[in-house]
This record gives structure tokens, sequence and C-alpha cells, in this order.
């Protein structure tokens, strides 16, 4: 699983930072940072919750 | 499980009702009723990147309204009554012919629909923005440059509207009749702090101040807005006038149904509103344990979540599961200009309000909310992590003096 954030569409609310914090990261910048493009599939279920969250849509999770 | 579920609105709540309802196992039928005839899309961009210009519609439809989930869309079809004794719904469809449906389970996701001035119906250049075609229907005047738009309500979707007319260079006056723009919402001293976002962005800010009239002229046996009339005395000329004065609560089709009505639908603390009934979005009034005392959250966040549960508050009543309780945080945001304004918790607009960091004078901010020793809200101003981080101090059940010592310390 590898996450793909589209930086045209975010906007920086920051929803998916609250829910998996170890994999998204807004900083002080107000930009969103990816800590790791490669979750392990254990954090499928809070991968998929950022997806349906995001305001802007502008989450995707690829399969590669 | 085979039973027959209607979800009565394809908006956030009841796509995500749907979505949910199919992901976790429901092999029956799903009727999704919605009387916008459009598929199913995201409201926020209406009052925004739809208005400016920089989104076509086809952006803003809904990810789960594109899956094959299955569904049975009766897209521009009403509810018009609903029977829960004989489980029976009225439909009717865009040429008025009317059915009825039967449903083992439904859900009531049927939302709000923008308030009207009284006595404007049919004025040419008088516009809501609640769905896609009221935001394309004013986009299209936007389009032809009026001189002043008139915006009345400084609520956040006056102020989104204001803000989307603004960054396409118009001259706009918000009209607003409280002394403070979302005072009732964030309280006096954060309610000042947004009208000095406005007016920084060049709007002619009109507070505490009503509509008398809407002023027209004929023309080609069209009625057509020309001035706005305020309370003040002052005549306002206007091209365009938009209404943001809050919404009305779609529940005529259940007046009568046995559901009981009470500022929204009345749910217990699990969305369910009678058996095999749940409510969600705009629509469902639950009690808040986290807030002590009922809640109607329209908030984006909310439908989404509470669409979800009230999905799954139906399978667990089929399965004999024990319900989940639905008492999120209530989250939303506002984006006005080049800020973004976000909102975590519930506070009372006389709650105490402290800034923990940064300054209002720069527009980049966070305060923190308390009732008592209670942490109410948490809002920020271009300060998207911390709402974020600090959010998370209402599951901790931080008192709020140690919440504005952990905010100033972030």
């Amino acid at each position: 699983m590898r996450i793909v954030v589209d930086f045209d569409l975010c906007e920086s609310n920051a929803v998916c930072m609250g829910i998996a914090p170890e994999i998204f990261e807004v900083r002080d910048d107000d930009f969103l940072y990816v800590l790791n493009e490669n979750p392990p599939e254990s954090m499928r279920a809070k991968m998929e919750e950022s997806v349906q969250r995001c305001p802007k849509q502008a989450i995707s999770i690829a399969e590669d | 499980m085979t039973s027959t579920t209607v979800i009565v609105g394809a908006s956030l709540a009841g796509i995500n009702a749907a979505r949910t309802l199919r992901l976790q196992g429901q092999l029956g039928p799903i009727l999704v009723v919605d009387a916008d005839p459009e598929r199913p899309y995201d409201r926020p961009p209406l009052s925004k990147q739809i208005l400016t210009g920089e989104w076509e519609p086809e952006k803003i439809l809904l990810p789960a309204g594109k899956e094959d989930l299955n569904l049975d869309f009766r897209l521009g079809t009403r509810a018009k009554a609903l029977d829960l004794a004989a489980r029976q719904i009225v439909l009717e469809d865009p040429t008025g012919a009317t059915e009825s449906a039967s449903f083992d389970a439904l859900v009531i996701a049927t939302g709000a629909s923008a308030r009207r001035l009284p006595e404007t119906a049919g004025i040419a250049g008088v516009h809501v923005v609640r769905t896609l075609a009221d935001s394309l229907a004013l986009r299209a005047e936007l389009d032809a440059g009026p001189s002043r738009v008139v915006v009345i309500g400084a609520g956040f979707i006056g102020a989104e509207v204001a803000s989307s007319c603004r960054k396409r260079g118009l001259d706009v006056t918000l009209v607003e009749a409280l002394p403070l723009p979302l005072e009732r919402i964030l309280g006096a001293e954060m309610g000042q702090v947004c009208a000095q976002v406005h007016i920084e962005n060049g709007v002619d800010l009109r507070l505490g101040t009503g509509v008398l009239q809407i002023e027209t002229s004929a023309a080609d046996g069209i009625e057509r807005v020309r001035a706005v009339v305020l309370s003040d005395g002052t005549t306002v000329p206007a091209d365009v006038v938009v209404v943001g004065i809050g919404v009305t609560l779609n529940t005529e089709w259940l007046e009568g149904s046995g559901i009981t009505l009470d500022d929204g639908v009345a749910c217990d603390n699990t969305l369910l509103a009678a058996p095999g009934v749940v409510a969600a979005g705009d629509i469902a009034r639950y009690p808040s344990a986290r807030f002590g005392r009922t809640l109607r959250v329209e908030h984006w966040e909310t439908a989404i979540a509470g669409g979800e549960a009230a999905a799954r508050r139906l399978l667990a009543e089929a399965s004999g599961e024990t319900p989940t309780v639905f008492d999120p945080i209530p989250w939303f945001w506002s984006d006005q200009y080049d800020r973004k304004i976000q909102l975590a918790g519930r506070p009372m607009p006389t709650d105490e309000c402290r800034i923990v960091h940064g300054s209002t004078a720069e527009f980049r901010f966070v305060s923190l909310y308390g009732n008592g020793d209670r942490l109410t809200g948490v809002l920020g101003m271009n300060r998207p992590r911390h709402v974020v981080q600090l959010r998370a101090l209402f599951d901790e059940g931080v008192s709020f003096s140690d919440a504005c010592e952990r905010a100033e310390a972030l």
C-alpha cells in the first residue's frame, strides 16, 4: 500500500494527522508532510479513514 | 441479510450510510432517494471553488456516489410521507407521480434547505447557496460582472460567498443583523476578529443591521433586484443579492409519521429514531454526554461519521450486537480569503475564551473555550496543526486550565 497525496488539492485541514499522526504531519509552515509513504498493512483501516475524511479528497491509496 | 433499506437523502450522510451498509455486508436492496436530481456531490466547494470558477461540477462528485455499490438511486425524487406502522414511504418522482415503497430499515438524511427572505420568490438576482444548481446560478451572475453583490447574513456561508466574490474582484457589502458575525457560535471576542478579517479584505461590512426590503426594477417583464434597504435607513445598490440566513430542516414529510421531531429528528445516543429507523447528518438530534445536552450538528465531518454510525446501528439491530454510542467531537473548517478557520468542540457563546497561541492581530492564532473547568472548544485561524492536536484533549478528559497550559507549550 502506498499513500498518494495530491498536493494541488491538499489545503492542510490536518484531519489525516488527527487520524494517523505517525503517517501524516502538518507542520508550522501549514504544509502536509507524508512521513511514511508505505505504511504497514496493519494501518490500512486508518489509511482508508484518512481517505474518506479528507475534506478535499486529496488522499488516495495505490496498490503497487 | 436481504431486507430492504430506504435511504432518504443522497448527500454526505445518506451516501456514507449506503456505503457502510454495503461494505459491512448488507446484501438486500438499498434505495437511495433525493429530491436533488444531481449525482451525489460535496457541498463545501459550492460557496468556494464552484463560485470562484476554479472547479467544475464534475470535480465535486462524491467518491462514494461513483463507487459500484449496487445502489438503486432515485434522484429528483422527493419523500412526501412516512407511514411508520406500515413501514412504507411515499415518493414523488420528477413528473409528480407518487408511489409507495416498503422498507425494513430506513435512514433519514434529508438535511436542510436554505432559508429565503420572505416575499423575494421570483425576483431575479436574489440567490441562496445550498445546492449545486443554486451555486451555478449564482456563478453565472457573477460571471456577468455585477457592480455590487450584497450578501445578507455573515454566517459561514455568507462569509465564504463574500470571500469568493472578493476573489473575483467584485465589490461586496456584507450585512449582518447581529452586532458581530458568528457571535452565537464563537462568542463576541472571536466574532470581532472575524469581522476584522472581512474589513481587511475590502468588504463593506454592515453590522447590527437588518434588511427591510429588496427594491426591484422591472424590464422586459422580469422583476430584478436593484437595491437592498437596510433597517439603519441606508440603501445599498445591488445587482446580485445572496441570502445566507440559515436553514430550514427538511422534516415536513415526517410530520404525523410517528417520528419525534424536536428541532430535528429526535434520536437516542446511537442515532436510532424508532425501531429500524435511524437519522444522520444535519437533521439528526442526539444526546451528547460529552457536552451535556442534545446536539444537532451541521458539519461536513459529522455527516460522514453520522452516516456511517447510523448504518452500523441498523446492522447492530439486525444482528443483535450492542450498538455503539455516537458522540464525536464536532469539527469544521471554513475558508475565508486566505484564512482557514477551524473549530473543534461545541462552545457556548458565553464560555470563557483564552488565546493560547499566536495573535489575533496577525489573524494566526489558537484560542480555547471553557465552561468552568470543562474544555468546550478549540478554535484556530491558520493553525491546523494545533487544532488537530488539541482536539485530542477532549478524549483525554483534560481540564480547561490544563488544556490551556498544554496548548501554550505546543
